[in-house]
């Protein structure tokens, strides 16, 4: 890596749409051999750089070069052709179809035009054999979890003798496991000498894997820095510029407290609820003004357990109490009508309408709480929505601009205030800070803490256990579609042991108390 | 976490389900078939399947071409009204005193044309297929009144040698000439599909259109095809009607792109895409075929009923469909 050349050159590269300066004289190098992680809030500009290198987008000024001939490629496909291939956040397969012709659609080996199928399959089981996954490669790709379909796509990627692979966020959706195995695959990878081009929110992975790292700030290159020279700090500082004091007044917060709030009466309780095939049986007491924290990997069963409380799933045994009267939660309205709100994990295929305007999504459910024969008057609608794009601080400040116009972070915040202007008693978040940038995580782990300190009770889901221990009270670990423990969040839970417990399954006394 | 325990299960478990659709149709047909033959001795009789073949010859290759559009998740609603036009205009022509050959070429390009342009209006408008093809539906129907609102008869001689052409065996079984031409067509097309570039881009782009668009497969080509492909299945379908009928008709065929999409759902093809075999698509119009034979033998059942049962049929598959689908997922 010291002494060689670069594999790709960005020289100077400014794109603008309308209205918008997306990026301005960005430089960009990548070495063949190195991971290199490419840092940056939402809007940072990653994303475009990205777009404007596999010619998704055309460069308004600049130079791409790639190994010594300038390029301007006008599309993937070409891009993929000369060895610039790009793996998404969002896996793009077909599911319908086998992981072999996946990875080799659109270049089938054929003989006088017809597909040569052995030949397709013997050659993709060599493929995955060298990126370590021994799969049945003629099994249609939906039959295989998330991280194996994205390993796939990046068997696909590097088959076209890729010099450059771009892995645009591909960690956001694996558990920690998939993670590292995905992790071993870009060394591997980087060993043999390809350079990797590598887009992740989440900063311990790229001081797992990153060999150096660039970040980008509203559009402009803030610098390149080798990894090791670069505290995690300083990163940060560098991402988000002044506003790092936020992130670290929660840092400092105390342990929450539990104590103080068992003796009041718990908000739902639960005891023994399950869905067959979901989640086993499991009780679990929410107080008011409590944060219960739900950890556990991926397919755990966090997500059923949340939509068990909102009933959205219904439950199969088990009851449940609120406010210490015994009812049941069949259906979302009954939910909602027993002040239960859920921000759902997937954003985009469950909550945001994107083609609505942030007005239209943050008053849907009020909305819908009230029935949709009494519409609620405009001026109470601008209020309301004034005061919480205010509250959540949500940017651009425009009420009528549709969803889709905002970064994730944003949008999320206007899925939040959707539950929040319904004055929900229990707010259940389904991994409300994935895909987010520092500064509107920090937000909305502020914004917790805050309605938790009003009183309202939070069920929080996260894949990320340090935020997790920062904002709960109690801390319920899953493992298996089991309930394996409920931790207190006092001094003697750290991530370490959190980690344990999913790893090995909780000693049997900590399980319901 | 160790490689293996990524995958997904026994191979024996697994590598039926997508077949598991076609399967259940083959059982259903042989179930049919043996309830016909303990039921009617003349049942048994060979003649009888190739009845089936030469009554519903041209219903399977308009349900061939069908099947491709459906396996893009797309519809096409314009193939019966496309198959009384290529009639309507091989019998107008023929009695105008053109050439059997010329008529032959002429007729044969209509439905393409029509099936392209119809396709393009999708792809560029990005119009969904439902409208586009009910459109051309309405206009290929009013083309036929247009040209006639009677029925033209055919004399032509090379017609009727099409239509009356016995191909046999010495017990006096025997096929029309219409049958293989039906077997040709069902031959290339279930190689084009599982052979050839342009096929495997019909299942991807059925899979997820936007990855195939991502994975850089020509998606606006392969969805023009299919529609082309479909309209030139219809000009066929409407040559060996003519062949069949020995006449073009304004009103023939109405409602039949209503029995293909039933034929090529209740041959496992699935309506939202990517998952189906021309395979099936037989099946699925022989199952039809040995219905409307049943009931003829029966003699005292209205036609009506076969369309009670196929729609029974019809809710039957897409719920069984739904069903291996959310097990799927």
């Amino acid at each position: 890596m010291t002494d060689s050349r670069p594999v790709l050159t960005m020289t100077g590269i400014s794109k603008s749409f309308p209205g918008v300066r997306a990026l301005h004289n960005v430089d960009f190098q990548l070495f063949p051999g190195e991971v290199h992680a490419l840092m940056g809030e939402n809007g940072a500009g990653k994303s475009t750089l990205i777009k404007v290198l596999t010619g998704v987008y055309g460069i308004d000024e600049g130079v791409v070069t790639l190994g010594d001939e300038q390029v301007a490629f006008s599309g993937p496909m070409q891009a993929s052709a000369a060895g610039v291939s790009t793996v998404y956040q969002e896996v793009n397969l077909c599911p319908n179809l086998s992981v072999a012709e996946n990875i080799f659609i659109g270049r089938e080996p054929r003989r006088f035009g017809a597909v040569r199928w052995g030949e397709i399959r013997r050659r993709a089981r060599q493929l995955l054999t060298r990126l370590d996954l021994d799969i049945d490669v003629t099994a249609p790709v939906a039959s295989y979890s998330l991280a194996v379909q994205q390993m796939v796509a990046i068997a696909r990627a590097i088959d076209v003798q890729a010099r450059v692979l771009i892995l645009d966020e591909p960690t956001s959706s694996l558990d920690a496991g998939e993670v590292a195995q995905l992790f071993r695959i870009m060394r591997q990878l980087r060993d043999e000498g390809i350079a990797i081009l590598f887009v992740t929110h989440f900063l311990d992975q790229v001081y797992g894997i990153a060999d150096r790292i660039t970040v980008l700030r509203n559009g402009t290159l803030v610098g390149e820095y080798p990894t090791a020279e670069l505290p995690q700090l300083a990163l940060v500082e560098k991402m988000i510029g002044k506003e790092l004091d936020v992130l670290e007044r929660i840092e400092e917060q105390p342990r929450r407290e539990l104590a103080a709030l068992e003796g009041g009466t718990p908000f739902v309780e639960v005891s023994e609820l399950a869905r067959k095939g979901a989640v086993a049986p499991f009780s679990l007491t929410i107080h008011a003004g409590e944060v219960v924290g739900l950890a556990g990997l991926l397919g755990s069963g966090r997500t059923e357990v949340a939509r068990l409380f909102f009933g959205a799933d219904r439950s199969d045994r088990g009851e449940v109490s609120v406010n210490g009267k015994p009812t049941s939660l069949r259906n979302p309205v009954q939910a909602i009508e027993h002040g239960v709100g859920f921000c759902s994990e997937n954003r985009r295929a469950e909550g945001i309408i994107p083609d609505l305007s942030v007005r239209e999504n943050m008053i849907l459910a009020m909305q819908a709480a009230r029935g949709w024969l009494r519409p609620i008057p405009r001026r109470r609608q601008d209020e309301l929505v004034a005061q919480y794009i205010k509250a959540l601080s949500i940017r651009p400040a425009n009420p009528d601009l549709p969803v889709r116009n905002l970064s994730g972070g944003n949008q999320q915040k206007v899925l939040l205030a959707r539950w929040l202007i319904t004055e929900p008693r229990l707010l259940i978040l389904d991994e409300p800070t994935r895909g987010i940038d520092i500064g509107a995580k920090a937000e909305i782990q502020k914004l917790v803490v805050q309605l938790s300190d009003g009183g309202m009770a939070v069920l929080f889901i996260s894949a990320e256990l340090e935020e997790v221990l920062r904002l709960s009270h109690k801390v319920a670990v899953m493992r298996d579609r089991e309930m394996v423990a409920q931790l207190d969040n006092d001094d003697t839970v750290d991530a370490d042991r959190v980690m344990q417990t999913i790893a090995s399954g909780a000693t049997r006394e900590e399980v319901t108390q | 976490m160790t490689t293996t325990s990524l995958t997904a299960g026994p191979r024996w478990a697994r590598l039926p389900r997508r077949h598991v659709p076609v399967l259940v149709t083959l059982a259903l047909l042989l179930v049919m078939y043996a309830v016909g033959v303990s039921q009617y001795r003349a049942f048994s009789n060979v003649q009888v399947i190739f009845n089936v073949f030469i009554d519903n010859g041209f219903l399977l290759v308009v349900a061939v071409g069908m099947t491709f559009v459906i396996l893009t998740g797309g519809i096409d609603l314009s193939v019966g009204s496309v198959v009384a036009m290529t009639a309507m205009v091989s019998a107008w022509l023929l009695q105008s005193g053109l050439p059997a050959l010329l008529v032959l070429v002429i007729a044969l390009l209509i439905g393409p044309t029509l099936g392209f342009l119809m396709g393009c209006a999708i792809h560029y408008f990005d119009i969904q297929p439902f409208i586009v093809t009910l459109a051309g539906m309405f206009f290929a129907r009013g083309m036929c009144t247009f040209i006639s609102d009677a029925s033209i008869p055919i004399t032509d001689g090379f017609w009727t040698t099409m239509s009356q052409y016995r191909i046999g065996d010495p017990r006096g079984n025997f096929v029309s000439i219409s049958v293989l031409i039906v077997l040709a067509v069902v031959v290339v097309a279930a190689y084009v599909l599982a052979y050839t570039r342009l096929g495997r881009n019909v299942y991807a782009i059925g899979g997820n259109p936007q990855s195939a668009l991502l994975m850089g497969l020509p998606v606006g080509r392969t969805r023009i095809a299919v529609y082309t492909i479909s309209g030139l299945c219809s000009a066929i379908g409407g040559i060996l009607l003519s062949f069949y009928t020995l006449s073009g008709a304004p009103l023939i065929g109405v409602g039949m792109e209503l029995d293909v999409i039933a034929a090529v759902v209740i041959g496992g093809t699935v309506l939202t895409g990517g998952a189906g075999y021309i395979f099936g698509t037989v099946l699925g119009v022989l199952v039809l075929g040995v219905i409307q034979t049943l009931i003829t033998f029966d003699g005292s059942l209205n036609s009506w009923w076969t369309k009670i049962v196929i729609g029974g049929l019809l809710f039957a598959f897409i719920l069984f469909q739904r069903l291996i689908g959310i097990r799927y997922k």
